[in-house]
């Protein structure tokens, strides 16, 4: 909305004054965590409504989830399930989404109703039948290793029926001229998929990338149904394993570090894609 | 790009066999994924919830509507029904209401749009397990600031968490401040959609106020985005679970007893399949009857 001559100058700050001060409320949680982990035991213990340290304790903080705690261990964690589940999405939903934007072939007909029907279905749903599918066929137990965890962490997200649709809906938008040419040209339908249609979507794709990884790294109930070996625990589960263990000890300082090392590597994923968050999602509805 | 009209030549249909099974090929690793870890095993819960099978057993017997009828005469299934749904209804309008107000205030000057729209999104991105424990903190009886400022003020201070008048309307708040940045940001793209001539022609019929403006053009113009974030924010809300799991665990004395940790506990820590599965689903119905309620009351929003 362009700016109108009847809004003068006290609407303008009336806005920043009002949007101000909901940006401290926001924030609150985020300052007061940040300060906190930096906060010593002590300093901490006074309590109080001041957010910045009188007494240091910044290096302990960090030292004991750095070195005591494998807060690093949980956050690689994180980024192997992440990028795991991330690639394996655009994986499987590019060449689907351009056989059912593109290409004519007559299952289409009920594929493209399948997708919006799981589209529909809640997290939660599969989750039972997949947990016991799991233990029974011994890919979860006391003895996986890697291999077993890290496939029990991503395999159920390898299809994203809102990744599948979404793809879907900017690849119909790529003129049809553009692939006859690029057919021409000898390119066959595979690379049509990873160097016309990928590209021509990059937007919605960083946009989902996004989605993706910020749902997965947060995602608490899968992970706390399948991990039962905190070695393979994601970020999650690695700060409740955290308060587990230093229960009743009331470790604040360090536990706010171990937040803030979770919270932090999101956050710069967020920022960093965000400008392309408003392209993709305002062409969902499409 | 079809020979429509024509007789179609047997190069053309060779061309058409070829697509057709390139589609096939390229749609396989999506169909089988899709069977596999969505599809099927929701079909599966349908049929565990009707036997007497639990993690373990060796036989499985057809158990009729047994596990239903156990589900629907434990108690603690009705309060975790009725918290979640109270915690829905407050939740939901008031985290739709705030995202709204916050969008047309970022959206109503140019200065600073990027910058306040991505600060009001960080709660939704953050990790909430992570930001829940955050909240323990700022809530905290003796350490807390939020005590220490009710304190200053001669108030009486309260054990939020703990406290059973308390607990669930603080896992409210939690939960505003997370989704309204999800609002904020759909109706920012939906007051982006809006043609500038529709708020030119208002103001050619006289309507020259900022509410008028928003009643005739804006409001009705956001129809879809609000039905969208209704359906969204409903989702979000009926299925909350890590607030719970980090800080209450359903108590004191099951007030902040959920759906989604009761089906948790039930499924998972004691294993009992049969009866899960049986939540799981009337859980669905709920969701299902929820959702339906939802279209049928703000459809007559969208087609205005």
């Amino acid at each position: 909305m362009a700016r109108r001559p009847d809004q003068g100058r006290g609407s303008a700050i009336l806005r920043h004054a009002v949007l101000a001060l909901a940006t401290l409320v926001f924030c609150i949680p985020f300052i007061w965590m940040l300060l906190t982990s930096f906060k010593s035991r002590p300093d901490i213990f006074n309590g109080g409504i001041d957010p910045w340290p009188r007494q240091w304790g910044i290096v302990e903080n960090y030292s004991r989830i750095l070195f005591d705690v494998p807060m690093p261990r949980y956050l690689l964690n994180g980024a192997i399930v992440c990028l795991g589940i991330m690639a394996l999405q655009i994986l499987v939903a590019a060449p689907v989404a351009y056989a059912l934007a593109k290409l004519k072939f007559r299952a289409a007909r009920w594929l493209l109703p399948l997708i919006v029907v799981a589209l529909a279905i809640p997290a939660f749903l599969p989750t039972l039948p997949l947990y016991l599918a799991f233990r029974l066929t011994g890919l979860i137990s006391s003895s996986s290793g890697a291999f077993g965890n890290y496939a029990a962490l991503i395999l159920p997200f390898s299809i994203s029926a809102f990744g599948v649709f979404l793809l879907r809906q900017h690849f119909k938008s790529v003129p049809d001229e553009l692939v006859h040419a690029a057919r021409l040209d000898g390119m066959s339908d595979w690379s049509i998929v990873w160097r016309v249609m990928v590209p021509h979507a990059r937007p919605a794709i960083v946009a989902f990338c996004i989605f993706s990884v910020v749902a997965h790294w947060n995602d608490l109930f899968w992970p706390l149904i399948v991990i039962s070996d905190n070695t393979y625990a994601t970020p999650p589960i690695g700060i409740i394993a955290f308060v587990n263990e230093s229960v009743g000890g009331g470790d604040y300082g360090p536990l706010m570090a171990a937040a803030t090392a979770v919270t932090l590597p999101i956050i710069a994923v967020y920022l960093l894609g965000q400008r392309f968050m408003a392209d993709g999602m305002a062409l969902m509805g499409k | 790009m079809s020979a429509a009209g024509l007789a179609i030549s047997p190069a053309a249909a060779a061309r058409d066999r070829r697509e057709a099974l390139t589609a096939w090929l390229f749609s396989l690793p999506a169909l089988a994924l899709l069977s596999v870890m969505l599809l099927l095993p929701a079909l599966a819960v349908f049929f565990v919830a009707f036997t007497d099978w639990q993690l373990g057993n060796n036989s499985i017997h057809f158990a009729g509507t047994a596990n239903f009828e156990s589900v629907l005469k434990d108690p603690v299934f009705w309060t975790s029904l009725r918290n979640t749904l109270v915690y829905a209804v407050v939740v939901v309008p008031a985290s739709m209401a705030l995202g709204l107000g916050l969008a047309l205030l970022v959206n109503a000057g140019p200065s600073l749009r990027g910058f306040y729209g991505a600060v009001f999104f960080l709660p939704f991105t953050a990790s909430l397990v992570a930001m829940a424990l955050v909240w323990q903190i700022l809530l905290h009886p003796t350490i807390g600031p939020v005590n220490a400022l009710l304190a200053m003020a001669g108030l009486p201070t309260h054990n939020f968490l703990h406290d059973p008048n308390l607990a669930l309307p603080t896992l409210m708040v939690i939960g505003i401040w997370q989704l309204s940045g999800y609002a904020m940001l759909l109706n920012l793209a939906g007051l982006r959609a809006i043609p500038p001539d529709l708020y030119e022609a208002a103001r050619m019929d006289g309507a020259r106020g900022a509410w008028s403006r928003f009643t005739l053009v804006t409001w009705p113009q956001l129809g879809p985005t609000t039905l969208f974030v209704f359906v969204v924010s409903s989702m979000t809300a009926l299925q909350v679970f890590e607030t719970v799991a980090v800080l209450t665990k359903g108590q004191p004395a099951r007030r902040t007893e959920v759906m989604l940790y009761t089906i948790y506990n039930e499924g998972f820590v004691f294993l009992r399949t049969n009866y899960a599965a049986a939540l799981m689903i009337i859980f669905l119905v709920v969701l299902c009857g929820v959702m339906l309620l939802n279209v049928l009351t703000l459809e007559k929003r969208v087609h205005y």
